[in-house]
C-alpha cells in the first residue's frame, strides 16, 4: 500500500517536473543534480579534497554568506513593522519586542549582524594564514576587502535604526569623523582654505558629514538616509560583490591548495 | 553580615582584582600583548599545539567566570552588545591556534622533506553532492541553533528614546570601530578617523601585490613567510582585536581608562599635561643650550604661530604673504618634529632595506618596495606614538594651526 503510494508520487509528472534527476545514486546523477540546481551550481561538481576539510576553511566564508542570508530574511520581516521616522522608529521597536508574535526577529537580526562582522574578520584571517590571496587569487582578495568594508557599513547604518540613545550617540561619534575630512569636512584640516572672496565653500551645511547624515544634526533625514542605505543600497552592492566573489573562486581554480 | 559581603572581602579575590586592574592598563597590556605575540611566534613549536591552546582557552574562561563575581566586571561583560566581543576573544584564540598549529606542523614536515599536510589530499577530488553539501548542512544547522539560543536568551538592547540633548558618557562608536576610536586618544580625528582607515583599506587591498613570495600559497605556514605573517598578526591581533577589547571593556566615562574591576566613576579626572616635540625643543632644550653657550637666540621661547588662512580665489597677496610668514614660523617652531617624521618616512625605508627587509629590498621593484615600507612605517607610527605618549607625555610630533600629527 505505502509502496504503491511512494511509487505513484515518485513517478508522477509533478514530481518529475520539479526534480529532474532523481535519487543521486550514480556519479552521473551527482553531477547533474549540482549542475541543474540554481543554488547548488554555485559549487563546481567536484572540489579539491584538501579544500573542503573543516580545519582548512573553518567554514568561515560559507557561514559569512549564511549569516548574510539570515540577515536578509529577518531584515525583510522587520521591515513589515518598522517605519524609518523619528516619531515611528522607537515606538515600532517597542512593538516588535512586545506585540509581534514570535518576537525574536530583532534579536536574531542583531546577533546575526554582530556574528557576521566577526565571521568575515575570521574568514579574512583564514585566507591570509593559508596565503590564499597569492596568485591567481589577488583580485578576489581585493573584492573581499570591499566586502569587509560593506559589512562594516551595513552594520553601522543598521545601528541607527532603533533610534534610541545607544543608536544616535554611536552614530554621532561615527559621523563626527566625517567632518574631520581634510578639505571636504567643515572641521577638517584645510577646509577653510577653500573659499571664494571670503565665502567658505565647505561649511557644516554642505560638507562630508552633511552628505552622510543629510542635515547639520542627526535627525529624520539621517534616519531615512541610513534606512535606505541599510535596507537597499548596501545589501544590493554586497550581493553583487558576493556573486563576483563566488564566481571568481571558481574561475581562480577553486578553493586554494598547495600546488 | 550577609554572605554576599563575605565573598567580596575574600583577600585572594581582592588581590586578583587589584593585579588584573593593573595589568589591564593599556601601557602594560599593550606591551604585554605585543611581547606575548613575539614570544609566542619565537617559541611557536612549544606554544602552538592543542594542549596549550586548550589551556589558554580555559584560563580565559576561568578569568571571565571568576570575574563575573565582581559587580563592576559583570556590568561591562554582561552588556548585551558586549557579548559579541567576548565571543570574538574566544574565536580569535581558537582560530590563532587552529592556524598556527597547522603551520607549525607543516614546518616540521618540511624539515623531514615532506610536503605540507594539505598536499596529501590536494590532488584528490571530493563530490559536492553529497560530501560538501553534508558539511555545509551541518554547519548551517549548528549556526542556526546557536543563533536561536542566543536570540532567546539575550534580548537585543533598547535604551531610552533618542535624546539629542542628553549626551551619554562615554559615547562609543559601534564595537568594530572602537579600535579607531581608541586611536583618537593618540591622533586627531582627521588622521584616526579618515586617513588611517583609508590607508588600512588600501593597505589590505595592496597585500597580494606587494607580497610576491610564491611560497605558502594554499596551505598553513609560518616559517616560509615569517615577515608577512608576523606583520599581519601584529596588525590584526594587537592593533585591531586588542584595541577593540580595550575600547569596549576598559574605556569608561571621559574615555578614561578603568580596570576591569573598577567602578566607572564619571567624575574621575585624569590630568592631561601632554606636550609637543616643539615644547621640548624650545622650552626645555634650547634654554639650556642658551645657558651653556650664552647665545641669546636660544632663549627666545616657543615661536608664535598664528592661524592665518590665505585667500586664494581671488588671490589676495597680503593674506598669502601673511600665510607664508606663518608657514615659515610654523617650520621654525616645529622643525624638530618635521625632521623626525621626514626622516622616519624617507630614511626609514632605506634603513629597513638594509636590515630586516633586506630580502624584500632586493626582490621588489621600487614602487612595490616603497609601498611596503610606507605601510609598515605607517603601522609603526601607532605604537610609536602610544609609547611616546606614555614615556614623554607626547601630544604631537608636529603641531601647526592647520594640521597636527
Ligand atoms: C561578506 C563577506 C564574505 C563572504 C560571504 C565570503 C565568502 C567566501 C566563501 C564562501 C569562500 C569559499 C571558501 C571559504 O569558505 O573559505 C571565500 C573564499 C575567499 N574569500 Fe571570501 N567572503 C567574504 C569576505 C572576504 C574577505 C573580507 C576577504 C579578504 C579580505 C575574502 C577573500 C577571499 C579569498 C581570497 C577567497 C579564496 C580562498 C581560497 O581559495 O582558499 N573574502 N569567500
Amino acid at each position: 500500500m505505502l509502496g504503491k503510494l511512494k511509487n505513484s508520487v515518485m513517478d508522477s509528472q509533478v514530481k518529475k517536473s520539479i526534480f529532474r534527476v532523481g535519487i543521486p545514486n550514480t556519479d552521473r546523477k551527482r553531477v547533474l543534480i549540482v549542475l541543474g540546481n540554481v543554488f547548488l551550481h554555485l559549487h563546481p561538481t567536484k572540489v579539491r579534497t584538501s579544500g573542503v576539510k573543516l580545519r582548512y576553511t573553518w567554514c568561515a566564508g560559507g557561514l559569512s554568506f549564511f549569516l548574510f542570508l539570515v540577515l536578509t530574511l529577518t531584515g525583510v520581516l522587520l521591515m513589515f513593522y518598522y517605519r524609518p521616522t523619528v516619531e515611528g522608529a522607537y515606538v515600532d521597536m517597542l512593538d516588535i519586542r512586545s506585540q509581534v508574535p514570535f518576537g525574536i526577529m530583532r534579536e536574531l537580526h542583531r546577533w546575526s549582524a554582530h556574528a557576521m562582522v566577526i565571521m568575515v574578520m575570521i574568514h579574512m584571517f583564514r585566507v591570509f594564514m593559508t596565503g590564499s590571496y597569492k596568485p591567481p587569487r589577488e583580485f578576489n582578495w581585493v573584492i573581499g576587502v570591499i566586502l569587509l568594508v560593506l559589512t562594516f557599513l551595513l552594520s553601522f547604518t543598521g545601528y541607527l535604526l532603533p533610534w534610541d540613545q545607544l543608536a544616535i550617540w554611536a552614530i554621532t561619534v561615527g559621523s563626527n569623523m566625517a567632518k574631520a575630512h581634510p578639505f571636504v569636512g567643515a572641521a577638517g584640516p584645510f577646509a577653510d582654505f577653500l573659499q571664494i572672496g571670503g565665502v567658505p565653500l565647505v561649511h557644516p551645511g554642505d560638507d562630508a558629514r552633511f552628505m552622510l547624515i543629510g542635515a547639520k544634526e542627526l535627525g529624520g533625514t539621517t534616519l531615512l538616509r541610513f534606512y535606505v542605505l541599510h535596507c537597499v543600497a548596501i545589501p544590493l552592492g554586497a550581493a553583487v560583490l558576493m556573486a563576483i566573489h563566488f564566481w571568481r573562486i571558481r574561475k581562480d581554480g577553486g578553493i586554494s591548495g598547495p600546488l | 553580615m550577609t554572605e554576599h559581603a563575605v565573598v567580596h572581602a575574600n583577600p585572594a579575590f581582592e588581590a586578583f582584582k587589584a593585579i588584573a586592574n593593573m595589568l589591564a592598563d593599556p601601557r602594560a597590556s599593550f606591551l604585554g600583548a605585543v611581547g606575548g605575540l613575539i614570544l609566542m611566534l619565537r617559541f611557536r613549536r612549544y606554544v602552538f599545539n592543542w594542549y596549550v591552546g586548550a589551556f589558554v582557552l580555559i584560563v580565559e574562561a576561568v578569568v571571565i567566570l571568576a570575574g563575573m563575581m565582581d559587580p563592576n566586571f559583570k556590568l561591562i561583560i554582561g552588556k548585551p552588545d558586549n557579548v559579541p566581543i567576548t565571543i570574538m576573544l574566544f574565536l580569535s584564540t581558537i582560530t590563532l591556534w587552529l592556524a598556527m598549529t597547522q603551520a607549525v606542523n607543516n614546518e616540521r614536515r618540511a624539515e623531514q622533506k615532506l610536503p605540507p599536510e594539505e598536499k596529501e589530499t590536494s590532488n584528490q577530488k571530493t563530490w559536492v553532492w553529497p560530501d560538501l553539501l553534508y558539511i555545509e548542512f551541518i554547519a548551517l544547522i549548528l549556526c542556526t541553533v546557536a543563533l536561536i539560543l542566543w536570540a532567546v536568551y539575550l534580548r537585543a538592547p533598547l535604551e531610552e528614546p533618542a535624546n539629542p540633548s542628553a549626551t551619554p558618557n562615554p559615547s562609543k562608536a559601534p564595537w568594530y570601530f572602537l579600535g579607531l576610536q581608541e586611536m583618537l586618544v593618540y591622533y586627531d580625528p582627521w588622521y584616526a578617523g579618515v586617513v588611517l582607515p583609508l590607508i588600512i583599506i588600501m593597505g589590505l587591498m595592496a597585500i597580494p601585490y606587494i607580497d610576491t613570495n610564491p611560497k605558502g600559497n594554499g596551505y598553513y605556514s609560518f616559517a616560509e613567510r615569517k615577515f608577512s605573517v608576523s606583520m599581519f598578526l601584529f596588525g590584526y591581533l594587537a592593533l585591531w582585536v586588542f584595541m577593540i577589547i580595550t575600547g569596549t571593556f576598559l574605556r569608561g566615562p571621559g574615555w578614561n581608562f578603568f580596570g576591569p574591576f573598577e567602578y566607572w566613576d564619571p567624575h574621575k579626572v585624569v590630568a592631561l599635561n601632554n606636550v609637543n616635540v616643539s615644547d621640548y625643543v624650545w622650552v626645555v632644550l634650547f634654554p639650556k643650550l642658551g645657558d651653556l653657550t650664552g647665545i641669546a637666540w636660544f632663549k627666545q621661547g616657543l615661536p608664535p604661530v598664528q592661524n592665518v588662512v590665505p585667500a586664494l580665489i581671488p588671490p589676495d597677496m597680503a593674506s598669502i604673504r601673511a600665510f607664508g610668514h606663518e608657514l615659515f614660523m610654523a617650520w621654525k617652531r616645529e622643525f624638530a618634529g618635521i625632521i623626525f617624521i621626514g626622516l622616519y618616512f624617507l630614511a626609514g625605508p632605506w634603513v629597513m632595506g638594509k636590515t630586516f627587509l633586506k630580502s624584500y629590498f632586493k626582490s621588489l621593484d621600487f614602487g612595490r618596495y616603497s609601498l611596503l615600507a610606507f605601510l609598515v612605517l605607517t603601522m609603526g607610527t601607532l605604537p610609536l606614538k602610544m609609547v611616546c605618549r606614555w614615556l614623554f607625555d607626547l601630544k604631537y610630533f608636529i603641531d601647526t594651526p592647520w594640521i597636527k600629527f
